[in-house]
């Protein structure tokens, strides 16, 4: 039971490994860009695991609950700011897509590779 | 038991990316990075993050998924096959997998009272928030206050994220050639479907009200104008969803939207610069009033109004910049 205290950070591993594959093996644009969304929430998943505390709540103050014992608010503010940037910068890079495929006709790297040589 | 609970998420988590990155039909992998966004806020609602977990269940499993939808309707939605450079992949991921899985076993436990980062800096925050600021939400407190500088940079970059889609598809009657009128109009999603229509309209309105609700509950409960903006927009995108891309642009002009864009970034940066005419720093609240405690709040207040104002005009005018391209 004591080795499952690991399994959290386990989990980030396996998630930014597979969101890597993705990004490196996947021709697809489309794909890449989710192989980029996953590898960014298990680095979120990463923070989050570090704030909590056994025993503790959600760092909202209770002024009657004496002795409260609070999650680490810190990662969190982290976290929040950087899930609304990723949403962001996803859509900059699914824009960015759509454009290539007005332009190559397919959103495929290595196709898109083949053409610009042909030029 | 909710150890259970977190491992069997943490398990589905996995299995769910897993299916994204093998799916070769695109609309599989979009849903499932869906549901994927929902397990993951479950996660962070097991982990006492409940601020974050409401903003990756507004942006990541709602937001985002409609615009990977929209993106999904522009480009072909089946991937090609292809084994070149997989087992290099392989090999680097296994490589770096079991190196970053060696050093795990150095750190502290999960809910270790005595990690490293519990006790550093974090526990004057939560002993002196209550004092300098009086917001129960110490989360709102670091974003809004003691972080204001990062947070306002945050909202810079949404902005300019919204700009750079802007230019690159082009936003009908505010950027590029392309007209309103254009727009094909009507109902062109749900057409056949009477009761997603009946029962989705009648949930735009509770889920504005919602959205008001997390943006000015932000310094009691969770909530806070990232989340609020975020829902706010979706209630707009599900009004485009039943009534047509049309007329959910005739109900926000896109003008009014860039303009709001702006304005919300602006609202905050101006907080910042009347408290420099009052004699502050820039964004030090406690000179907005005569009790410092309260200028804090009145603040965090205007602030968190600017970040909602701009995150929803920036994630609508987005969607309108894919939903409208295509047709």
């Amino acid at each position: 039971m004591e080795i499952l205290g690991l399994y959290n950070y386990w989990v980030f591993i396996v998630l930014l490994m597979i969101g890597l594959y993705t990004v490196m093996a996947k021709p697809n644009l489309m794909k890449k860009l989710l192989g980029l969304s996953i590898f960014q929430a298990a680095v979120f998943l990463l923070y989050i695991t570090l704030d909590k505390i056994e025993g503790g709540t959600a760092p909202i103050i209770q002024a009657d609950a004496i002795g409260q014992i609070y999650a680490n608010p810190l990662p969190q503010v982290l976290i929040l700011t950087a899930i609304v940037v990723g949403i962001s910068t996803l859509a900059l890079g699914l824009a960015v897509v759509v454009r290539i495929h007005e332009a190559y006709g397919t959103i495929e790297d290595d196709q898109i590779q083949q053409a610009d040589l042909r030029e | 038991m909710t150890v259970l609970f977190g491992i069997f998420l943490l398990t589905l988590l996995v299995v769910t990316a897993i299916g994204i990155v093998r799916a070769e039909n695109l609309f599989t992998a979009v849903i499932l990075g869906g549901i994927f966004s929902l397990l993951m806020a479950a996660n962070f609602f097991v982990l006492d993050a409940v601020d974050v977990a409401l903003t990756e269940a507004a942006v990541g499993a709602g937001v985002s998924t409609v615009l990977l939808l929209g993106a999904l309707a522009l480009v072909p939605d089946r991937e090609e096959r292809s084994a070149r450079g997989r087992r290099l992949a392989l090999a680097i991921i296994t490589l770096t997998g079991l190196t970053i899985g060696y050093a795990t076993f150095d750190n502290p436990h999960l809910g270790d009272p005595d990690a490293p980062v519990h006790q550093h800096v974090a526990p004057w925050y939560l002993e002196q928030t209550p004092i300098l600021i009086d917001i129960p939400n110490v989360v709102t407190a670091v974003l809004g206050s003691y972080r204001g500088y990062d947070t306002l940079g945050e909202v810079i970059v949404v902005l300019t994220a919204g700009i750079g889609v802007l230019f690159l598809l082009g936003l009908p009657g505010a950027f590029g050639d392309r007209k309103p009128e254009d727009v094909a109009a009507g109902k062109t999603y749900l057409n056949h479907h009477l009761v997603p229509q009946v029962v989705g309209l009648l949930l735009v309105p509770f889920i504005m009200l919602f959205a008001l609700y997390v943006q000015f509950h932000g310094e009691y409960g969770p909530g806070g104008g990232f989340q609020a903006g975020a829902i706010f927009a979706a209630a707009i995108i599900l009004f485009a969803l039943i009534q047509g891309e049309r007329e959910a642009l005739n109900l926000i002009p896109p003008r009014v939207l860039v303009v709001l864009m702006a304005s919300g970034a602006l609202l905050y940066g101006g907080v910042g610069v009347l408290t420099m005419l009052l004699g502050g720093n820039f964004l030090e609240y406690g000179v907005l009033s005569s009790n410092p405690v309260q200028g804090q709040q009145w603040g965090i207040i205007l602030i968190e109004l600017g970040v909602g104002v701009s995150v929803a005009s920036v994630l609508l005018a987005i969607y309108h910049a894919f939903a409208a391209r295509g047709r």
